[in-house]
């Protein structure tokens, strides 16, 4: 496969980050399962009345705000979730509606895993470099659902962040030199139609799942924009735990400092559709005009997508109108295990 | 127009009527004031009520009710104003009465809250707000007093304790009461420490949920030797958005319906002898008294607290326990304010009476008083 | 729950869009035919502010139907920037951090639902400001 580049530059034009206020120790899960150890510290939990569709909204908004633009300059919204409200219904027309993008829009939502965000990444950067559309927003939001007393309950949780691309101007935060998408059928980790819950291959979702295909991507658009780590500032990876991103980050050659600041899993945990999408956010936070960001997604299934961000001069006054990923991270309240199940629905009223 | 009197009054009790029907407690209440009025030839029958619709899904009681009481023919409907529908229907009959249009009306309340179990109860009673803005937050009637209870004790440094005593004074006043719900005594710590039911509001602040059915008959003054003359009605409407209120203290339908009932009626403040005032929790009763008029805004709590408001007070007020202690069966409370005024000026009243007795003003309000039915009744 | 009454105030709801007088230039919400303070029916849809003050509040525990699982909630009087008042919960707050004059600023919720298989209603609410 070919790098995937556009004809016309495209960039970020704004974007936006959201993150539930709740928090679940892993040592209170261990409390409750009788387990030890924790792949992280806690996660977020929604409110009873938030779910992925409100996420996105948030995150939706507070990207049109660092963009600067009237929402109905926006062409395109499409939400990456994997934790649908309605299985039939978009969330994206939800979205469209609350921004006030409707009715001259095209609005869907994404399935592919955690990399169901980034998968609208591709989407919206083809449809505005082709100059079908000025403005296309793509969300990665989820309120993921951790089985009780399985490993992945300690870090399923809930969060997002919103891009919306546009052209290359002077006002884009970050323009795109390329991006790859490496994809193949490995059922490491699924859902079927009627059940609640994941299952997932245990270790096999480590070397064959996870590896191959974020080290796949990344060595592809490295390779072909002639790039090693070093010319990085910073490098997000999925981030499913602490583990796997800090190894998948040693493997490809780059340090601790350039993952710490899209490194949002220790007190987040995993927000599947939202991780990538929530980790360049951070790292977009603090970022200096002129670094190079690489962000690379991973969804079961299985595949990831890879990015090459070049930040501009923009960020600098562009990204303070709204909060930082950091000021989403501090806004915590932490719940015991029972009120977690409450709020997952899990104890009917 | 010719002046009304009051022939007939008849109560329920008011209380959980589980083994009675909206038809069968409206029936009580309609042949007791038939009785007591020495007849029940009626030209026009008046049904109010609030909550039927909804919590037994009926409808047309106009209708229902003219065939309970075997007179089919009549003329019949049911009237709608949320908590004032009782105050608002008396308003109805007397003008029937008054124009000459009719000669002889019976105005009957009735409500079942029982029947609703109590989330369909609140749900019923946040049915006057608008459904799509106001009751769509989620807020319950109780809440929307809540705000104001708040508002009044932070804009006038008035204490939980001095609100809460109009709930003391009420139930002092229902003792010996036959149709009241909670005739008995009740301090104001017992109300304090009684669990948030909207916070600020303690549950024991708020009217229970009860049955109960009220009925009068009206007839011209003078054909019958009856005592009691309607000095006058009047209705008015308020703003139906607390949020768009100049001031959220002050309900311009009981000002409105207030300054109109006492001009009708050639009367000022200082003539009315007692009054029975909405108190579907104990903020809407002391902002009733300041605004009918009865005291300056902001001293309400005090005034009532100092005990001004006893039965040989200043200005006696809910003299037979009012919401709070005699019920509020809704649809019906208006018409049991009216009748107990009645009694009140027939001496009639048993252990409730107000010595000497001759003018009785009634408030009913509707929503979070966006309607006010004002009634003032006069001995002959 | 009908899908008509909540499709018909989706927009209003969403974004807080209320309605400017061109007479008097009130600003009112939610919409009306006739402008509150004038009765003029020149009207045109305007956006309110998405910040406020809590002017009152009150925590609701003994809910009305459909409201039951997110009791208790603070519902509050909030005073928006541009001097309309609205009725809204307030969220991502204890009850007893409440004061009379927060900041707040508007967010994006579930409001209720229609069991499992019915419609999803979606409307504004306020939390404390976030950064």
């Amino acid at each position: 496969m070919m790098i995937m580049r556009t004809d016309s530059t495209v960039g970020i034009a704004g974007y936006g980050a959201y993150i539930p206020m709740n928090r679940l120790k892993a040592s209170e899960v261990n409390r409750v399962w009788g387990g030890f150890g924790a792949p992280i510290e806690e996660k977020s939990v929604v409110a009873m009345d938030e779910d992925a569709v409100t996420i996105a909204v948030e995150c939706a908004r507070y990207a049109v705000n660092r963009a600067d633009i009237r929402p109905e300059e926006i062409g395109a919204i499409y939400v990456g979730t994997e934790s649908k409200p309605y299985a039939v219904k978009p969330c994206g027309t939800i979205v469209a509606e609350a921004i006030g993008a409707t009715p001259n829009v095209t609005a869907a939502d994404y399935e592919f895993a955690c990399k169901a965000g980034t998968e609208a990444f591709q989407t919206c950067i083809g449809l505005v470099s082709s100059g079908m559309v000025k403005y296309a927003m793509a969300i990665g939001a989820d309120t993921a659902q951790g089985r009780p007393a399985d490993a992945l309950e300690y870090t399923a949780a809930c969060g997002g962040a919103a891009y919306i691309f546009g052209l290359r101007s002077d006002r884009t935060l970050a323009y795109l030199e390329g991006s790859w998408s490496y994809v193949t059928d490995t059922p490491d980790f699924w859902r079927r139609g009627r059940e609640m819950y994941p299952r997932h291959g245990n270790r096999f979702t480590g070397k064959p799942a996870y590896f191959q295909h974020v080290v796949g991507a990344a060595k592809g658009l490295m390779g072909e924009l002639g790039y090693e780590a070093g010319d990085f500032a910073y490098a997000v990876f999925h981030q499913p735990n602490v583990k796997f991103p800090i190894k998948v980050a040693k493997t490809l050659g780059f340090g601790m400092d350039s993952i710490k600041p899209g490194l949002v899993v220790p007190t987040v945990g995993n927000t599947y559709a939202g991780s990538t999408p929530l980790g360049l956010a951070a790292t977009l936070d603090v970022a200096e005009p002129g670094d190079r960001i690489l962000a690379v997604s991973y969804g079961s299934g299985a595949g990831s997508d890879a990015f090459s961000f070049v930040v501009q001069d923009a960020i600098t006054n562009g990204r303070d109108i709204d909060p930082p990923v950091s000021a989403f991270i501090t806004r915590k309240r932490y719940v015991d295990y029972s009120e977690y199940l409450k709020l997952r629905g899990q104890i009917l009223r | 127009m010719r002046k009304v009197a009051v022939s007939g009054v008849g109560l329920t009790g008011i209380r959980e009527h589980w083994g009675k029907s909206l038809r069968d407690l409206f029936e009580e209440a309609a042949l007791k004031a038939f009785e007591d009025a020495g007849t029940d030839d009626i030209d026009a029958l008046y049904v109010s009520n609030m909550g039927a619709a909804n919590l037994q899904r009926q409808l047309n009681l106009g209708a229902m009710m003219a065939d309970a009481l075997g007179k089919r023919g009549i003329d019949a409907l049911r009237v709608e104003a949320a908590s004032a529908s009782g105050g608002v229907a008396f308003h109805e009959g007397v003008k029937a009465v008054a124009s000459g249009l009719c000669d002889s009306v019976l105005v009957g309340g009735v409500e079942k809250m029982s029947d609703g179990l109590p989330d369909e109860v609140t749900a019923s009673l946040a049915m006057a707000e608008d459904q799509e803005y106001t009751a769509y937050t989620g807020i319950t009637k109780m809440g929307m007093n809540a705000l104001i209870h708040r508002h009044y004790m932070e804009r006038f440094g008035v204490g939980a304790e001095e609100i809460a005593m109009f709930a003391v004074r009420g139930h002092e006043h229902a003792r010996g009461c036959p149709h009241a719900q909670y005739p008995f005594k009740i301090s104001v710590d017992r109300i304090l420490s009684s669990p948030m039911e909207a916070d600020p509001i303690h549950m024991l602040e708020c009217a229970g949920i009860g049955d109960g059915a009220a009925a009068v008959l009206l007839r011209p003054a003078g054909e019958s030797g009856d005592c009691v003359e309607v000095a006058s009605t009047a209705v008015a409407s308020g703003h139906y958005y607390l949020t768009e209120r100049p001031d959220i203290l002050t309900f311009e339908a009981v000002r409105g319906a207030a300054a109109r009932a006492l001009e009708y009626a050639g009367l000022s403040h200082g003539d009315i002898d007692l009054v029975e005032v909405h108190d579907d929790t104990t903020i809407t009763g002391v902002l009733a008294l300041e605004d009918l008029g009865f005291v300056d805004k902001g001293k309400g709590a005090t005034y009532v607290s100092e005990g001004l408001t006893a039965r040989d007070g200043e200005l006696p007020t809910n003299t037979f326990g009012g919401l709070k202690a005699r019920g509020n069966p809704v649809g019906a409370t208006g018409l049991y304010q009216v009748a107990e005024v009645a009694l009140q000026l027939r001496g009639q009243a048993g252990p409730c009476q107000v010595e000497g007795a001759e003018v009785g003003l009634a408030q009913s309000v509707g929503g979070l008083g966006s309607t006010c039915a004002v009634t003032i009744l006069r001995r002959r | 729950m009908s899908v008509p009454r909540y499709w018909r105030e989706i927009r209003y709801r969403y974004r807080l869009i209320g309605e400017r007088c061109a007479d008097c230039g009130a600003l009112f919400f939610p919409r009306r035919g006739a402008c509150p303070q004038c009765g003029s029916k020149n009207l045109e849809e305007c956006k309110l502010s998405e910040r406020g003050t809590v002017a009152s509040w009150t925590v609701i525990r003994n809910p009305p139907r459909d409201y039951g699982k997110y009791s208790p909630y603070v519902v509050a009087l909030v005073e928006l920037d541009d001097g309309v008042r609205v009725l809204s919960q307030v969220v991502d707050v204890e009850p007893d951090e409440m004061k009379t004059g927060m900041r707040v600023e508007a967010t994006f919720r579930r409001v209720k639902e229609d069991g499992s298989s019915g419609l999803i209603e979606y409307g504004y609410k306020f939390r404390p400001i976030i950064g």
